[in-house]
């Protein structure tokens, strides 16, 4: 990773505008052509630099639901649980953590009824408890990350 | 305490476009053609209701997600903090001003299991620098505090975003 991918991922990051060539004014920012943004997005993305790039929805404003939830999952069992876990379309991220509740993942739905029914149906697939801890107040979202 | 919303209202092409773009844009030098060839509809039509759909707020942005690990931000700390209900309204919003602070919700106990109401979220090159972090949070809590803790990440397990309708076309 380069200077101009660092510049690409700090510009990027932030957005661009729905434009017809929104790659192009990109280029211009950073001195570079429309050819070479899209050549360094591709290369970042298959490099795993990058997760994605692309609309970042608020399920909430339309009208869905995240609900952050952890289990306590016997180490002997991670793996499976994990995958188990991931093969729900609606847990939108899932991580390791130290804890006693090692395992924390967030199911994003369109409705509370939806995420309710995974989470129910992850607690029975399991086994295991799900400790389900809903957003009741946001205070602040704004992760920018310097690259 | 709980958050009133206004849900915006989608249509059926609106519906489509975010299906047809949860996973990404298309990385083409006119990428909303792309989408709104793959629609039936004009470009015009996809550039006005993304523009429509980000002044509801429905869509935060259209941007790169990073991998922070890969950006060398290994150090990913889940702070958690009981505190004070009767404080916790006022200091929230004072934890997630921090630049440090990259998420801030407040959330339900589960006691016994877990005890603590308010998340902050903390990206740091280095666990000593997280650490560092909460401390600052510490200080800003004060005695509003009881109890804290901060939970690493060790491994992403799975990341990829809203999946609407995922459950009917999957």
């Amino acid at each position: 990773m380069d200077a101009i991918d660092r510049a690409v991922i700090a510009l990027l990051q932030d957005g661009i505008a729905p434009e017809p060539r929104p790659f192009e004014a990109a280029g211009r920012a950073l001195g570079i052509d429309e050819v070479e943004v899209l050549d360094r997005l591709g290369r970042l993305l298959d490099d795993g630099t990058l997760t994605r790039f692309g609309p970042m929805f608020d399920a909430e404003r339309m009208g869905g639901t995240f609900v952050l939830a952890a289990f306590a999952v016997p180490e002997d069992r991670f793996d499976s649980v994990a995958e188990l876990v991931n093969g729900h379309a609606e847990v939108a991220h899932n991580y390791a953590r130290d804890h006693a509740l090692n395992m924390w993942f967030v199911v994003a739905t369109e409705t509370p009824e939806r995420a309710e029914t995974v989470l129910d149906a992850i607690e029975a697939e399991t086994g295991l408890l799900v400790v389900r801890l809903p957003k009741l107040a946001e205070y602040y979202v704004g992760l920018r990350l310097a690259p | 305490m709980n958050e009133t919303r206004r849900i915006a209202m989608l249509d059926d092409v609106d519906r489509r476009m975010v299906r047809a773009t949860q996973d990404g844009l298309p990385l083409v030098a006119r990428p909303f053609h792309a989408v709104a060839e793959r629609l039936g509809t004009t470009p015009e039509d996809v550039i006005a209701r993304f523009r429509r759909m980000i002044a509801a707020g429905v869509v935060r942005r259209i941007a790169a997600v990073p991998n922070h690990y890969a950006l060398g931000w290994r150090a990913n700390g889940m702070t958690v903090w009981d505190v004070d209900d009767d404080r916790v309204e006022a200091l929230g919003p004072r934890v997630g001003a921090l630049a440090a602070v990259s998420h801030c919700y407040l959330r339900p106990r589960r006691p016994p299991i877990w005890p603590y109401n308010l998340f902050a979220m903390v990206h740091g090159k280095s666990r000593a620098e997280v650490d560092e972090d909460a401390r600052v949070i510490a200080d800003l809590l004060g005695d509003a505090c009881r109890a804290r803790d901060v939970l690493y990440s060790t491994r992403i397990l799975k990341k990829t975003g809203l999946r609407i309708g995922a459950a009917k076309e999957n």
